[in-house]
C-alpha cells in the first residue's frame, strides 16, 4: 500500500462509501422484509379455509413438533402441496424472468415473450391433444419443450457469441411459430381435449404432484445460491459486453451461465404449475422499485415472485365466488400494484 | 454554417445513393402488392378467371351471378379490408417500437388487444350485445381506452413518458385486463363462445359493412403516420438528444400514441388480434432500410400488407375448401423465415 493510497479519504471515496453502505442496508432490509412476508403469507395460506387453522398450528405441524392426526391431515396432507408449489414456482419464475430482463437489458424480455414458455406450451397441448396423455407426462412434455425451445433459440442466435438484440428477435420469432402452432392444434382438437388444454394454458398452482414438486425444490437449493453467485457478471454485462470484459468478466461463459439457470428454473416451473402468466414479467420491475438505488437484485426478484403467487391463490382459492386457476388472478393482483409503484416512483430503473 | 456542412458531407451522399436505391424498391413493392391483391381475389376455394373478376368489377353492381356476388361481396372487401389492416398495424408497430425503443413493443404488448378483448366481454356479459358489426365499435373503445391509459400512467412522474415506463406499463395494463377477461370467459360459456370467433384474428367473414365503418379511421391515421419519421429519428438518439434537436418530447409521443391508437384500435376491431404484422413486419422493413424511419414507415405500409395477404391466400388455398385462419399461417410459415434472415442479416437496432 503507498502512501498515496494509505491517506485519509477524500471527500469522493467517503461519499462513494456511504452511497455503497447506502445500497448495501436498504437491499438488506427490502429482501428481509419480503422474506418476512412470504413466509408471513405461506403460513396464511395453510390457516385459511373451511377447517381454519392457528398459526402456531401449522407451524408446529409443518415441522413434525406436534402430533394431532387431523390438522397434520389437513396441513400436510392437503394444503402444504399447494402452498409450497405456490412458494416454489414464485421463487423460480421470479428469478428466472429479472435474469432474462437483466440479461438481455429488456424489461419486456420475460421468458413468457421470448418463446421459452411458448415452446413448453406447444409440447404440453401437443401431448394432450394428439397424443391423449395427462398428469406427469404433460409435465414432462412441457419441461422437455421448453428446455428444447431454449437450446434451439441458443444455437440460432449464436453468432461467434449470442447478442441480446439477435436473442430477442428470434425469440420473437419462435414465440410467433410457437403459438401459430398452438392454435392450429387449438382448432383441431375436440371439445373435451381443448378445454383441458386451454385450462392447462392458464396455469394453477393446485395441480402439482410430490415428484414435480419434489425436483423443482431440489433445483431451487442448487440454482438459486449458483444464481446469487453470477450476479456479479450479471451485473457486469448490463453495461455491455465490451464494458464487462474489461472488467474482468468472460461474458459468453457468464452469459451461458445465467440462461442455463433461468432457463432451468423456467422450465420447471412451467412443468409444475402450466405457463402462469406475468410473474416472471412482474416481479424483477416490482423489485427493482422497492429496491430503489440498489436495483438488480435476483433474491428480492424472486421473492416478490413469490408473495405474487401466493397472494393470487389465496385470492384465486378464497376470495372469488368460484375458484379460478391461478394463471387468471395473477394479473388481475400483481398488475395493479406495478402500476402503481410506477406511477409513484420518480425515477428510472434498471434494464432499461 | 460552415461548421456544419462540413460535418455533414460525408453523410450527404450516403442519404443520396440510399435514396437511389430505396425510392424504386418502393415502388416495386406498390406493384407486388398490386399484384398480391390480385391474386387474393381470384384465388380461393372457388377460382375466379381474369375476366370474369374484370367483369364484374367493371359493372360494379351485383347482377346476381355468383361470380358477381362472390367478387364484390366477400374477395374484394376482404382484400381491401386485408390490404388497410395489414397497414395499419404495420405502422403501427413501427410506430410503437420507434417510440418505446424497443423491439418487443408491439401492439399485443401495449394492452390493446387485451383492452379490446375485454371491451368486447363486457358488451356480450353486461349489455347482452351480440353480432360482430357491433363488436367492431366496443372493441375500438376498448384499445383506445387500454392505451390511454397506458400512456397516463407512464407519463406520471417527474421524467414523464419514458420508454422503460411506456413498456412496463403497457405489459401491466396487459396483464390486467386479460386477467379479467379470462376470468369473466372461464366463469361464463356464453361469452367464451362469443370470443372465441371474435380472438382468432382472420380476414374471414368480414365483408362490407365492417370495411366502411373502419376504413375512414385508418386511412386517415396512415395518412398522419407517414409524417412521423423525423420525429421518431429524433428520438431514437435519445430524449436528451431529440430536445437538443429542438424536438417536442412529450408533444411527440403523445400524438404518436393517438396515431397509434387509432390504427391498430381500427385494425384489431376489425380482425382481432394478428400478432405477427405488427411485431415482425417493422424489423424486416428496418432490414431492408436500415434505422432510418422515415424509410421504415413507408416499407412497413407497403410489407404488411403483402405478408397478411400472402398468408390469407395461402390459407384459403392450403386446405380448400377449409380455411386456415391467418395467423397460424403466418406463425407457421412465416416466423421460421423471419428467423432465417434474423440468422443471416446485418441487425440494425431500434
Amino acid at each position: 500500500m503507498t502512501a498515496l493510497l494509505a491517506t485519509p479519504k477524500t471527500g469522493a471515496a467517503t461519499a462513494l462509501r456511504g452511497t455503497r453502505r447506502h445500497r448495501l442496508a436498504r437491499s438488506l432490509t427490502v429482501t428481509g422484509a419480503l422474506a418476512l412476508a412470504v413466509a408471513a403469507l405461506f403460513v396464511l395460506t395453510m390457516m385459511v379455509g373451511s377447517f381454519r387453522l392457528s398459526a402456531t398450528e401449522v407451524v408446529a405441524s409443518v415441522l413434525y413438533l406436534r402430533d394431532d392426526p387431523s390438522v397434520d391431515f389437513v396441513v400436510r396432507g392437503l394444503r402444504l402441496p399447494t402452498a409450497a408449489s405456490a412458494l416454489t414456482v414464485g421463487l423460480a419464475l421470479g428469478a428466472s424472468g429479472t435474469i432474462f430482463q437483466q440479461l438481455l437489458r429488456n424489461p419486456l424480455a420475460s421468458p413468457d415473450f421470448v418463446g421459452i414458455t411458448s415452446g413448453a406450451g406447444l409440447a404440453a397441448v401437443g401431448g394432450i391433444v394428439l397424443l391423449r396423455i395427462g398428469g406427469l407426462a404433460v409435465s414432462g412434455l412441457a419441461l422437455g419443450g421448453a428446455i428444447v425451445a431454449a437450446l434451439l433459440m441458443y444455437l440460432l442466435a449464436w453468432r461467434g457469441g449470442v447478442s441480446g438484440y439477435r436473442f430477442i428477435l428470434i425469440g420473437i420469432g419462435m414465440a410467433v411459430f410457437f403459438d401459430g402452432l398452438i392454435g392450429y392444434v387449438l382448432t383441431k382438437a375436440q371439445l373435451f381435449e381443448a378445454r383441458q388444454a386451454m385450462h392447462w394454458l392458464t396455469g394453477s398452482v393446485g395441480q402439482a404432484s410430490t415428484a414435480e414438486l419434489r425436483l423443482l425444490t431440489g433445483a431451487l437449493i442448487v440454482l438459486l445460491p449458483a444464481a446469487l453467485l453470477l450476479q456479479r457478471p450479471l451485473r457486469a454485462l448490463e453495461l455491455g459486453d465490451d464494458a464487462a470484459r474489461a472488467l474482468g468478466t468472460r461474458t459468453e461463459l457468464s452469459r451461458a451461465g445465467l440462461l442455463a439457470v433461468a432457463v432451468v428454473l423456467v422450465s420447471l416451473a412451467v412443468a409444475v404449475a402450466g405457463p402462469i402468466a406475468f410473474v416472471a414479467l412482474v416481479a424483477g420491475p416490482v423489485a427493482n422499485r422497492l429496491l430503489g438505488p440498489a436495483t438488480g437484485g435476483i433474491l428480492a426478484a424472486a421473492l416478490v415472485g413469490a408473495a405474487l403467487l401466493l397472494t393470487a391463490d389465496l385470492v384465486a382459492v378464497h376470495l372469488l365466488p368460484t375458484p379460478l386457476p391461478t394463471g387468471v388472478v395473477t394479473g388481475a393482483v400483481g398488475a395493479p400494484y406495478l402500476l402503481w409503484l410506477l406511477a409513484t416512483t420518480n425515477r428510472q430503473g434498471a434494464g432499461g | 454554417m460552415s461548421a456544419t456542412s462540413r460535418y455533414a458531407t460525408p453523410t450527404a451522399p450516403r442519404r443520396a445513393r440510399r435514396a437511389v436505391a430505396l425510392g424504386p424498391g418502393l415502388a416495386v413493392l406498390g406493384a407486388v402488392l398490386v399484384l398480391v391483391a390480385f391474386l387474393s381475389v381470384t384465388m380461393g376455394s372457388r377460382s375466379l378467371g381474369l375476366w370474369e373478376v374484370l367483369r364484374a368489377l367493371g359493372s360494379l353492381d351485383d347482377d346476381g351471378s355468383i361470380t358477381s356476388t362472390v367478387t364484390l361481396e366477400m374477395r374484394v372487401p376482404r382484400t381491401l379490408l386485408g390490404i388497410l389492416v395489414g397497414a395499419a398495424l404495420g405502422v403501427a408497430g413501427a410506430v410503437l417500437q420507434g417510440v418505446t425503443r424497443n423491439p418487443l413493443a408491439d401492439a399485443g404488448i401495449m394492452g390493446i388487444n387485451s383492452g379490446a378483448a375485454a371491451c368486447v366481454v363486457f358488451a356480450i356479459t353486461v349489455l347482452g350485445v351480440r353480432g360482430v358489426g357491433v363488436y367492431i365499435w366496443f372493441a375500438f373503445a376498448g384499445a383506445i381506452g387500454a392505451l390511454v391509459l397506458v400512456y397516463a400512467i407512464a407519463s406520471m412522474g417527474r421524467e414523464g413518458a419514458t420508454p422503460l415506463k411506456l413498456a412496463l406499463a403497457g405489459a401491466a395494463v396487459t396483464a390486467g385486463l386479460a386477467s379479467v377477461t379470462t376470468g369473466i370467459v372461464m366463469t361464463n360459456v356464453d361469452a367464451l363462445n362469443e370470443l372465441r370467433f371474435w380472438q382468432v384474428g382472420s380476414l374471414a367473414g368480414r365483408y362490407r359493412p365492417i370495411l366502411t365503418g373502419v376504413a375512414p379511421f385508418m386511412l386517415a391515421g396512415l395518412a398522419v403516420s407517414m409524417f412521423f419519421g423525423r420525429a421518431l429519428n429524433g428520438l431514437a438518439l435519445g430524449e436528451d438528444m431529440a430536445r437538443g434537436l429542438g424536438q417536442h418530447v412529450t408533444r411527440t409521443r403523445a400524438a404518436a400514441f393517438a396515431v397509434v391508437a387509432v390504427l391498430a384500435g381500427a385494425a384489431t376491431a376489425a380482425c382481432g388480434p394478428i400478432v405477427f404484422v405488427g411485431l415482425v413486419v417493422p424489423h424486416l422493413a428496418r432490414f431492408i432500410c436500415g434505422p432510418d424511419y422515415r424509410w421504415i414507415l413507408p416499407y412497413s405500409m407497403l410489407l404488411a400488407p403483402i405478408v397478411l395477404l400472402l398468408a390469407d391466400v395461402l390459407g384459403r388455398v392450403a386446405v380448400a375448401p377449409d380455411e386456415l385462419q391467418v395467423g397460424v399461417v403466418l406463425g407457421v410459415l412465416g416466423a421460421p423465415a423471419f428467423v432465417a434472415i434474423v440468422r443471416y442479416a446485418r441487425l440494425s437496432e431500434v
